[in-house]
């Protein structure tokens, strides 16, 4: 009987709380930078796309929201002809980011993506590419890569010695 | 029309529109006290402090599919609903709002609203039975057997303040409490008609028959549209009947200090109660079946009539005296 009236005497103080309630669309929450949200590709320094077109993140994909298909261009630089992500099947899992050897594919902290038309939440490579490099500046990664394009030969990379000459013994 | 027959059928539309009010308007501070409670703020976005939720609300369910199941009973199961709206208005015939504010002031007031209230438990036991769903049906048995057995110590704890008032009438049971509510010498009393209260309109904690965790919705279950909304109103009316029969019968109805008109101070008291029967919603768990039969029967039966054979002996002592 008493703790009936007690455990309505500490419903009735919880009047006096602070309310928990986020009023959402006045007030957000913010969102940390590891958030998983909206899914983008991002760009090197030198503003050239980082996605090589190598089928990881499709692969890891669980879902298959993600279909690509890569190309060479005439310096022998692969990038993706199409890039597609359907976000009405995407699951935010991040296993794509996690795949993605050259950090082109991010998630980022924004979820307000919500369409009237499903059709619309099929994001093709001009909506998802940004114009930035996201969590990870600085980073090129045919700069850093060992891979000759044009434009960069073998040894050109950072930290990368000359390629060793394996038809002289001069050493 | 003479004077005396204009003014009653103003108080009688007057009453009527006030329950029509209340109904919705319970709706909307339900929910806002309920979110007060357990920390958050309730439906604040359609007018003022969500006022207008209720409109919604209201659109919501008479624009709904007015849906009956191929399986059920048809007849039964359209009249179910209007069973309890009916008892419900019906008992407020009897309740005094202030002097001379009342519909029906019958010398028999509680024995009516007894009455009715148990005519509500038809409501229940057709809505279920008629749903052909065994959750329906269970939710109808559970609600028959809580009613009735509530009902019995329900009616047994009220003799007390008859005994003490001396009738039946509750114009002269408000009368007889001007010089102390018969919250002090009925406490007993008190308590058991709340709690039995409580259980008539099978609010939480002893919604058993509908015990939306283990029967869905119970005898409801199978109702949409505005024939779950007559339940929906029936169930706010209840509450209002309730709070404002324990007004009347020991917090002495209308009465109090003289700078507030009597019909302000019943509808003060009145809401005080309401927001008790929502606090109690708040914050008590619901109890198993069992254990509600049991601390009906074995507890408060027991306590009723004793409680009524104290209040006798003393009324019968101070009269030989």
């Amino acid at each position: 009987m008493f703790s009936i009236v007690r455990s309505m005497w500490i419903t009735f103080m919880h009047m006096f709380h602070k309310r928990e309630t986020v009023q959402y669309p006045e007030q957000k929450n913010k969102l940390t930078t590891r958030w998983r949200g909206r899914i983008v590709l991002t760009r090197d320094p030198d503003m050239g796309e980082r996605c090589v077109g190598c089928y990881l993140c499709a692969a890891a994909c669980p879902v298959d929201c993600i279909s690509l298909q890569a190309t060479e261009d005439e310096h022998g630089r692969r990038y993706p002809e199409f890039f597609r992500i359907n976000f009405s099947r995407c699951i935010f899992c991040g296993y794509c980011e996690e795949a993605c050897p050259t950090y082109a594919i991010q998630l980022i902290p924004d979820f307000e993506m919500a369409e009237y038309n499903r059709q619309n939440l099929v994001y093709e490579k001009k909506d998802l590419l940004i114009d930035g490099q996201g969590k990870y500046p600085g980073y090129n990664y045919y700069k850093v890569a060992g891979l000759a394009i044009g434009g960069k030969d073998k040894g050109e990379a950072q930290n990368e010695s000359e390629p060793v000459d394996v038809k002289s013994l001069i050493p | 029309m003479d004077e005396s027959t204009l003014n009653h059928l103003f108080i009688v539309g007057g009453v009527l529109a006030g329950l029509l009010i209340v109904a919705p308007g319970l709706i909307w501070l339900e929910r806002r006290l309920l979110a007060l409670w357990q920390d958050r703020y309730g439906p604040n976005r359609a007018g003022p402090f969500g006022v207008l939720i209720v409109l919604a609300d209201t659109l919501k369910l008479f624009f709904k599919e007015d849906w009956i199941p191929p399986f059920a009973d048809k007849a039964v199961f359209v009249m179910a609903p209007a069973i309890v709206m009916i008892t419900v208005f019906l008992s407020f015939v009897i309740i005094p709002f202030a002097p001379g504010v009342i519909v029906a002031n019958l010398n028999i007031g509680i024995l009516f609203f007894l009455a009715m209230s148990s005519m509500g438990a038809y409501s229940i036991i057709l809505g279920g039975w008629a749903s052909n769903n065994k959750y329906a049906l269970l939710g109808a048995m559970r609600g028959a057997a809580q009613m009735i057995s509530y009902e019995v110590f329900m009616g047994l704890a009220l003799m007390g303040t008859v005994l003490l008032a001396g009738s039946f009438s509750l114009v002269d049971i408000v009368e007889a409490q001007r010089g102390l509510w018969f919250v002090v010498p009925q406490f007993v009393g008190f308590v058991i008609f709340l709690i039995a209260g409580i259980a008539e309109t099978h609010r939480l904690p002893f919604d058993i028959p509908e015990a939306e965790s283990e029967l869905i919705a119970g005898f409801h279950s199978e109702y949409s549209g505005m024939k779950f909304g007559m339940f929906f109103v029936g169930e706010y009316l209840g509450i209002t009947l309730i709070s404002s029969l324990t007004v009347c019968l020991f917090f002495g109805g209308w009465l109090g200090p003289a700078f507030l008109p009597p019909l302000v101070w019943f509808v003060l008291k009145t809401f005080a109660f309401i927001c008790l029967f929502i606090l109690l919603r708040a914050s008590l768990p619901r109890p198993r079946y069992d254990q509600l039969m049991e601390f009906g029967w074995k507890i408060l039966l027991p306590l009723t009539l004793i409680n009524l054979m104290v209040t006798a002996g003393i009324v019968l002592m101070n009269e030989s005296l």
